[in-house]
């Protein structure tokens, strides 16, 4: 298993989320553990399981090489 | 697959406060199920755990189930309430322990 970089997550997040900010810790700095926050505009109206579901799988690709991820998120205003 | 979709159903339909857990709550083997077992305590409500290590066949089946890819994951009154850091989130603004409370209760 290769290390994730973090910037990869944020990217993914940003990338599936549009107008979404993540921010990305690397809590062990193994490449395997992180804390996410995401702020955005998508989560507003959605239950704290929606807006994981879609954190999850913005990341889909790189949940296998992840081994812990703890994940907070908010709504954030849509206009920017 | 089949047959462990109907027993996790059952699980869910029989216990109203039931956490999906790798190891037990006094031995949990994860420090996220270890987390989640810690805020059912403070909040002291009877709960049912099943360890996903013990019963390897649940480990994949109920990420199926709920779509969500990790574990531990809680379900109270028959529904999927999250897992470790939503519980978590939920208790830092007051919402789990009436959740909880009522689902024991009733």
């Amino acid at each position: 298993m290769t290390m994730v970089d973090p910037e990869d997550i944020r990217r993914s997040i940003e990338a599936a989320l549009p107008g979404a900010r993540a921010t990305v810790v690397d809590t062990t700095g193994g490449g395997d553990h992180f804390d996410v926050a995401v702020a955005a505009p998508h989560f507003a109206g959605k239950n704290l399981v929606e807006q994981h579901q879609m954190v999850y799988a913005a990341l889909r690709s790189l949940m296998p090489r992840i081994h812990a991820l703890a994940i907070r998120t908010e709504a954030s205003e849509g206009a920017r | 697959m089949a047959d462990v979709m109907a027993d996790i159903e059952r699980e869910i339909r029989e216990n109203k406060i039931l956490v999906y857990m790798k190891g037990t709550p006094s031995f949990p083997m994860c420090g996220f199920s270890a987390a989640t077992v810690d805020v059912l305590r403070e909040i002291g409500v009877p709960f049912k755990a099943v360890d996903v290590l013990a019963e390897p066949e649940k480990r994949e089946a109920i990420k199926v189930y709920s779509n969500w890819p990790t574990i531990p994951q809680v379900y109270v009154a028959g529904k999927f309430i999250g897992g470790c850091d939503i519980v978590r989130q939920m208790h830092e603004r007051g919402e789990l322990a009436p959740l909880l409370k009522q689902a024991a209760g009733g």
